[in-house]
């Protein structure tokens, strides 16, 4: 690897910075101006939900099993097993179902989105576009953000049900808890802000993984080596950002909502 | 050759000025990583003509291409198509323009989750305001122009590469552009292949009498250029008597280590005096 000045270093980062947020702030006016690629928007959301859907449900059915088994422990020691159910609850809607949602699809769909946009870039279908009249931003960019902050949502709702039902299973199977006393201690636990904040997240997360994806992807350089690279460093970044921005955004809304 | 007959065409509109040359470039440069690779290059190309670019690989050829329509910025200098300065303006300003202009890319630069047709169709189709009927009437005639329309169906990925320029030049001749630029049409083909792309590129230039730029890395493509015209009713290019070389709209630049050294018609390539240039045509 070619070693670089911290200074050389520290503009080329400023300078990624600064193209990321160009290309976030056109990809959202892109929504704004004509032509609109509606076709493309429910191509890319076939591609995103659907295509994600087992592996959310996988995710979320697990997720939620996993959690119920672990805390059942705890709560067993102090005679507590009833609390279970709000455990689960509130642990998969406000924090794991949303950010597994995000890391599963980020690892498919950033990457996704980098090696189709990395490939078109070094074969010239880009500047292709380009010279055809059309904006690539527009056209593959903004259908990419809109279909994935979408599908996105639904997708986190789907995991934290099963998330649910996975806890639910566990509880009862395995701890001979009444299903009814689960359902009524998870839903009656859940709060406005506890839902708020599980809503509020996949909406960032999609949004980072739609632009974080289509960035790399269209920085991409140097044949198909590049376009592997870019792959990579697509799931790298949009995990890394997600779980930053997860941390900040629960911290914000905390403030906002006035508790802690 | 066999072909279907040329379809006639109304008056293509063409833009203010039309005197004016459709390209112009002032003094260029341009670098890549700290290599100097254009470095202050002037030409310009009047309406009508087509001017054929030499240069090895590597001297900057399809880097004038891309700063002809702005897909690329100089470091330095100024580039005017069709009249309007374009070096300052941004991106968004630049669709417009770009409209009025074909690129063939080098390696053809079809999209490849797109059939045939919806990629000769793209420029009509993201213009929103044409019936389905009358895309698929166009993307014909188009494809009828390169010899081709029995590929409407198939991928990019399906054909071979003299297939994939055909399929190019048809997307980019679609809008009837007032300029062309084609890059290295005819690399990596076959000498039979190469020439029926020519003779594409002629049929263009003396039907439609649309200006181009012809990047290339073989003389005989653009001497075949110079010495033939476009039989319309035989459709097909034939031989110039040898009294009229100087009849056809084609001049010659060569590049040569960032710089122009040759910028003229056949019979100024042929006369120079230039070391370089003379090992060049031999
Ligand atoms: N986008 C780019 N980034 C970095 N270097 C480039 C880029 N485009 C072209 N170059 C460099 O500029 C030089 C000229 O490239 P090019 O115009 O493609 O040459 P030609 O078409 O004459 O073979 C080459 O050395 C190439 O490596
Ligand atoms: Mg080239």
């Amino acid at each position: 690897m070619e070693l670089t000045s911290p200074t050389e270093f520290a503009r080329e980062t400023v300078q990624s910075v600064q193209e990321y947020s160009s290309l976030a702030a056109r990809a959202i006016a892109g929504l704004f101006r004509r032509p609109r690629y509606f076709a493309d928007i429910v191509y890319q959301a076939d591609l995103i939900g659907f295509g994600s859907l087992p592996i959310v449900v996988l995710t979320g059915l697990f997720t939620g099993a996993v959690l119920a088994l672990n805390s059942a422990h705890t709560l067993q020691r102090f005679g507590s097993l009833s609390l279970i159910g709000q455990l689960v609850s509130v642990g998969m809607v406000t924090e794991l179902g949303p950010v597994l949602t995000g890391l599963m699809v980020a690892g498919r769909n950033s990457s996704g989105m980098a090696s189709e946009l990395g490939s078109m870039v070094v074969t010239e279908q880009i500047d292709a576009m380009r010279a055809l009249g059309t904006d690539p931003l527009k056209k593959l960019v903004t259908p990419r953000v809109v279909s994935t902050v979408f599908m996105l949502f639904f997708l986190t709702i789907i995991s934290d049900l099963l998330g649910l039902i996975g806890g639910a299973i566990v509880s009862t199977v395995i701890f001979g808890m009444d299903l009814h006393q689960f359902w009524s201690s998870a839903w009656q636990s859940l709060v406005f802000q506890d839902v708020f904040t599980g809503l509020t997240k996949p909406l960032l997360f999609g949004f980072i993984i739609a632009t974080v994806g289509c960035y790399y992807g269209l920085s991409a350089r140097g044949g198909t080596q590049g376009v592997g690279r870019a792959t990579t460093q697509a799931v790298v970044a949009s995990s890394v950002f997600i779980l930053l921005v997860d941390f900040f955004a629960t911290k914000f809304l905390m403030a906002i909502f006035g508790y802690r | 050759m066999s072909s279907p007959p040329i379809p006639v065409e109304e008056p293509i509109s063409r833009t203010e000025g039309s005197q004016s040359p459709v390209i112009v470039f002032e003094d260029v440069s341009i670098a890549f990583q700290g290599k100097q690779v254009l470095d202050g290059i002037s030409f310009r190309l009047p309406r009508g003509e087509t001017k054929a670019i030499f240069g090895v690989a590597g001297s900057g050829k399809s880097t004038i291409l891309k700063m002809a329509i702005g897909l690329l910025k100089p470091d330095a200098g100024q580039i005017h198509l069709l009249g309007e300065e374009i070096t300052q303006k941004p991106e968004e300003e630049l669709f417009e323009l770009r409209s009025k202009v074909g690129i063939v890319f080098q390696e053809s630069a079809l999209f490849d989750s797109l059939t045939v047709r919806e990629n000769v169709a793209f420029r009509l189709m993201e213009k929103h305001d044409l019936s389905e009927e009358d895309i698929e009437a166009r993307v014909r005639e188009a494809l009828s122009f390169v010899e081709l329309e029995d590929t409407i169906d198939l991928y990019p990925s399906e054909l071979s590469g003299g297939m994939r320029r055909r399929v190019a030049i048809a997307r980019a001749i679609i809008t009837h552009p007032e300029v062309l630029l084609y890059d290295s049409p005819t690399g990596g083909l076959d000498p039979i292949t190469s020439t029926t792309i020519i003779e594409l590129i002629i049929k263009q230039r003396d039907v439609y009498k649309t200006s181009a730029l012809l990047v290339t890395h073989r003389l005989q493509d653009a001497f075949i250029m110079a010495t033939h015209y476009f039989d319309r009713k035989a459709n097909q290019m034939r031989p110039l008597p040898p009294g009229e070389h100087g009849e056809v709209p084609m001049s010659f630049l060569i590049l040569r280590d960032g710089k122009v050294i040759l910028d003229g018609d056949a019979a100024e390539l042929a006369h120079s005096k230039d070391e370089y240039i003379r090992e060049f045509i031999s």
